[in-house]
């Protein structure tokens, strides 16, 4: 017993002695400390990069031709390594005039060199976001063509088409946007990959910050570029650490020991509503979530079924009860913050106006339906929604969830009746989602378009895709932006989409952290700007 | 021809069951992986993408060639000592296992150290004093740790030690201040920063460890002190034990040298397999205390069908179990010499 005894000491002491380390509360006043769930970030090549948490690494860390303002997104893309540009009359090509006197985080000079590389370079490779650049005509076969250099500081890019310079300009914006350094790229380079396999793990820009260290599912930390051409930023570093739980991340913000907490669940942000230490901030995200029709069904292919149901829908029911803190009422298919977005809301809970519309339809005793869910939780909870609104209409349905691949087969297969789905934009330029949700050439099933949502649910468009096509080409902004308006409006009342939500982001700070900046739906997280 | 000695063909045995073992898992987890509804194909494409991006895609993963094919292909690589590359991480996978399975041992091990030092004389009190309030106490302490959710009580510590007496470190190895500041030697911080002689990364690794490892140990102290408890009532009830008093030895020597000293070899399989488990990586703790370890790695991985690092991570976690077979296997015959 005695041996025991002391043992029991033993581990007491040992116990004592550990715990009384002090923690250091607080982040430095020079350090920046985020958690956030950064386990999507898969490289950190802005060729290839396509994820959240990728996007807002590589924000800080490249600069681009083009960029978003973080301290005024509305205004829309503005010069950025590129100083000015200029449109050929036929609008097809542009000529970039390179900023002077910027440099990389190696020290080499940024030059039309190096944005002529990183453009050839981000077609040749053809990763996932290629596309984004590819919808302009170039191809790894006509890169060298269409995309070259004039001199040392001035370089042009040639489309296969006109497009409106608006378009091609908030494409460049995107991820695969960003510049990288030749020179210190193509050292790195293994059988012919332009540098691919070592830019997934390290970086090469001229951005606000430098990469120090990448873990993967753990942290990444990036240090201040002291020659940032807009100046050095106040946070000499920023910490980035994987926190998956919204409780621990509260803990954390509340100790100090962090100082924004980016997924807090809408109990955690209630909580710390309260806290004078601490702040909310609500952010609008890009992803919308919208049920769709499918148009072979000859129930749901009647226009009054189709505007009933947009009115069986209790939006305010869900944006303040499950939703809240997730999503926010929107019924366009432009999310807000993107140009041409309009903030209409025509379509309310209303069951009478929906029987009466159903009545005219012919089908006023109602009718089964089947609605394809993915089983996330959000979506099981809209869709049982669903279910109990429809059904006081009389249209009875039922929820088939499914995995991921098993509902997006069915999807892409047309082989739904009703669809539950989430979208988010690809690039931040109307077009990305205009392409999809009001834009089908051809409706036959031999066309398999499986990308466009309006073909999968065989829904013909023909004017409204002209429309469309023309808003791509249309080179004054302003003009573009009525024309989005106009195709949306058109939009809610026609099509077989009944958008519902655009989904926000709240964001736990401390109070004393100023300027952050998480992009809106149209770009990402920007450090440089913040101060505490 | 000359048989060969027998500690040549014992090896040889083990090692040809370690060889089937380790083939036979693989191939059950392989076959797993490709029959689980989740598509890798689409967690590298995206729900957006046009089929011909999908296809291409599903080429350069080697998914339109026949399973075995697939397997035997996964075989001969992992044989060259190639992994793969992981699709979440964009790194070899046996690069990851380096950086996430020292996190889980470091955890293990204390956890699992914890766990013996407690349990094992929390049992033997609980089989002496039977039926005694000793012995009520140590029942309902491990009926706690059996039925309490590990998420639940992780959270409460936390709150409690970290977030209101601040006594510990909070989720994670360390203190951000702190991280990178030692060199990567083994990825086990508190090695690393005894080896560095760095005592205030120690200290600082110590208070992040130690609620965790707490956790983990109140879980294997549960099992542990319930066999030992069992194993000790047997022995205690045995003739040797009554002679063992009766020649006069005091209750310490009875309990500690004659009854324990019986007790160690079966005690040595129960905590092998508490550290084993432990060892797998407990994905709720690893989520709850920002703790990278080899659970929520293959998780991950799993959720995402990344099925090289799945299967990396498979045959470390089979090699784990197989190596504390034999490890307990050998201590058997240190500790009972009829074993040898």
């Amino acid at each position: 017993m005695k041996r025991f005894k002391k043992l029991l000491l033993f581990v007491v002491a040992a116990v004592l002695a550990a715990t009384a380390v002090p923690g250091l509360a607080k982040t430095p006043p020079n350090m920046l400390v985020i958690a956030n769930r950064i386990d999507d970030i898969t490289t950190l090549d802005p060729a290839q990069s396509f994820e959240f948490a990728g996007s807002d690494l590589i924000r800080n860390v490249y600069g681009k031709l083009v960029n978003f303002d973080p301290k005024d997104l509305s205004k829309g893309y503005q010069p950025d390594l590129a100083e000015s540009w200029t449109v050929s009359e036929d609008g097809k090509t542009i000529t970039f005039k390179m900023r002077p006197g910027v440099k990389f985080h190696s020290g080499n000079p940024v030059t039309a060199a190096d944005a002529v590389f990183s453009l050839q370079r981000a077609v040749k490779l053809n990763k996932t976001p290629s596309f984004i650049l590819t919808q302009f005509g170039f191809s790894a076969e006509n890169a060298d063509k269409t995309i070259k250099m004039i001199d040392e500081t001035t370089f042009s890019i040639t489309t296969d088409k006109k497009y409106a310079t608006s378009f091609v300009l908030n494409c460049l914006t995107s991820t695969i946007g960003g510049i990288v350094d030749m020179k210190t790229v193509m050292v790195h380079q293994k059988d012919g990959d332009l540098g691919n396999d070592w830019l997934k793990t390290h970086t090469a820009g001229s951005g606000a910050y430098s990469l120090i260290s990448w873990k993967p599912n753990e942290s990444y930390m990036l240090k201040a570029n002291p020659d940032f051409y807009q100046g050095a930023p106040k946070m000499e570093k920023v910490v980035v650490r994987h926190i998956l739980e919204s409780a621990t991340q509260r803990l954390l913000l509340e100790k100090g020991d962090i100082d924004i907490a980016r997924n807090l669940n809408p109990q955690d942000i209630a909580a710390i509503s309260s806290n004078s230490e601490l702040a909310v901030d609500s952010d609008l995200r890009g992803r919308i979530m919208y049920i769709s029709m499918n148009q072979k069904d000859p129930n749901l292919s009647r226009p009054k079924v189709i505007e009933a149901l947009k009115y069986l829908i209790d939006y305010k029911g869900m944006q303040d009860s499950f939703l809240k803190g997730q999503y926010v009422i929107h019924q366009s298919f432009l999310p807000k913050t993107y140009l041409g977005a309009i903030d209409d809301k025509p379509y309310y809970f209303d069951v009478e106006k929906a029987r009466t519309l159903l009545r005219e339809a012919g089908v006023g005793d109602g009718f089964d339906a089947r609605i394809n869910v993915r089983d996330a939780q959000e979506r099981i909870e809209i869709s049982q929604s669903l279910q109990n609104t429809f059904a006081q209409a009389g249209i009875r349905l039922k929820i088939e969830v499914g995995t991921g691949k098993q509902t997006l087969a069915v999807y892409r297969a047309r082989e739904h009746q009703i669809y539950l789905g989430a979208w988010g934009p690809d690039y931040p330029d109307p077009n990305t989602n205009a392409a999809t949700f009001a834009y089908n050439p051809d409706n036959s099933d031999e066309a398999r378009a499986t990308g466009i949502l309006a073909w999968r649910n065989a829904w013909p468009l023909p004017e409204m895709s002209r429309a469309t096509k023309a808003a791509v080409q249309e080179t004054d902004r302003d003009k573009r932006a009525a024309m989005y308006e106009a195709i949306q409006r058109e939009h809610q009342k026609r099509s077989p989409f009944a958008v519902m939500f655009q989904q926000i982001e709240q964001t736990g700070r401390r109070a004393n952290v100023k300027g952050l900046n998480l992009g809106a739906a149209i770009t990402a997280v920007s450090y440089w700007p913040v101060t505490k | 021809m000359a048989a060969l000695p027998k500690w040549i063909k014992g090896i040889g045995h083990t090692f040809f069951t370690v060889l089937i073992t380790m083939v036979g898992l693989l191939f059950v987890t392989f076959v797993i992986g490709r029959v689980m509804p989740i598509d890798p194909v689409l967690s590298i494409v995206g729900e957006s993408a046009s089929r011909a991006t999908y296809d291409a895609a599903y080429r350069e993963l080697g998914l339109d060639k026949p399973l075995i094919i697939q397997f035997l292909l996964f075989l001969k690589d992992m044989v060259h000592g190639d992994f793969g590359e992981s699709l979440l991480t964009a790194r070899p996978v046996f690069q990851d296992l380096l950086r996430v399975f020292p996190a889980t041992l470091e955890l293990a091990t204390m956890g699992t150290i914890f766990g013996v030092l407690l349990g094992v004389p929390l049992g033997v009190i609980a089989a002496v004093r039977r039926g005694r309030w000793a012995d009520h106490v140590a029942r309902v302490v491990a009926l706690i740790g059996y039925s309490m959710p590990v998420f639940w009580i992780g959270l409460i510590g936390l709150l409690v030690f970290y977030g209101k007496l601040g006594w510990i470190g909070g989720p994670g190895r360390l203190d951000i201040f702190y991280v990178d500041t030692v060199p990567h030697v083994t990825g086990m911080i508190l090695v690393d920063s005894l080896l560095a002689g760095d005592m205030d990364v120690f200290q600082n690794a110590i208070s992040h460890i130690i609620l965790p490892a707490g956790l983990l140990a109140y879980y294997s102290l549960a099992y542990i002190s319930r066999m030992t408890r069992s194993f000790m009532l047997e022995q205690l009830d045995q003739e040797y034990i009554t002679t063992a008093r009766v020649k006069g030895l005091s209750e310490s020597a009875v309990i500690w040298r004659h009854a324990f000293g019986n007790v160690k070899v079966p005690l040595i399989t129960v905590i092998a397999l508490s550290y084993a488990a432990l060892l797998e990586g407990s994905v709720l703790t690893e989520t709850i205390f920002a703790w990278p370890g080899i659970g929520s790695y293959i998780t991950n991985a799993l959720l995402s069908a990344d099925m090289n690092a799945v299967l990396g991570g498979t045959v470390v976690v089979g090699l784990v179990f197989v190596c504390l077979n034999i490890f307990s296997d050998l201590l058997y015959q240190f500790f009972d010499p009829r074993a040898q």
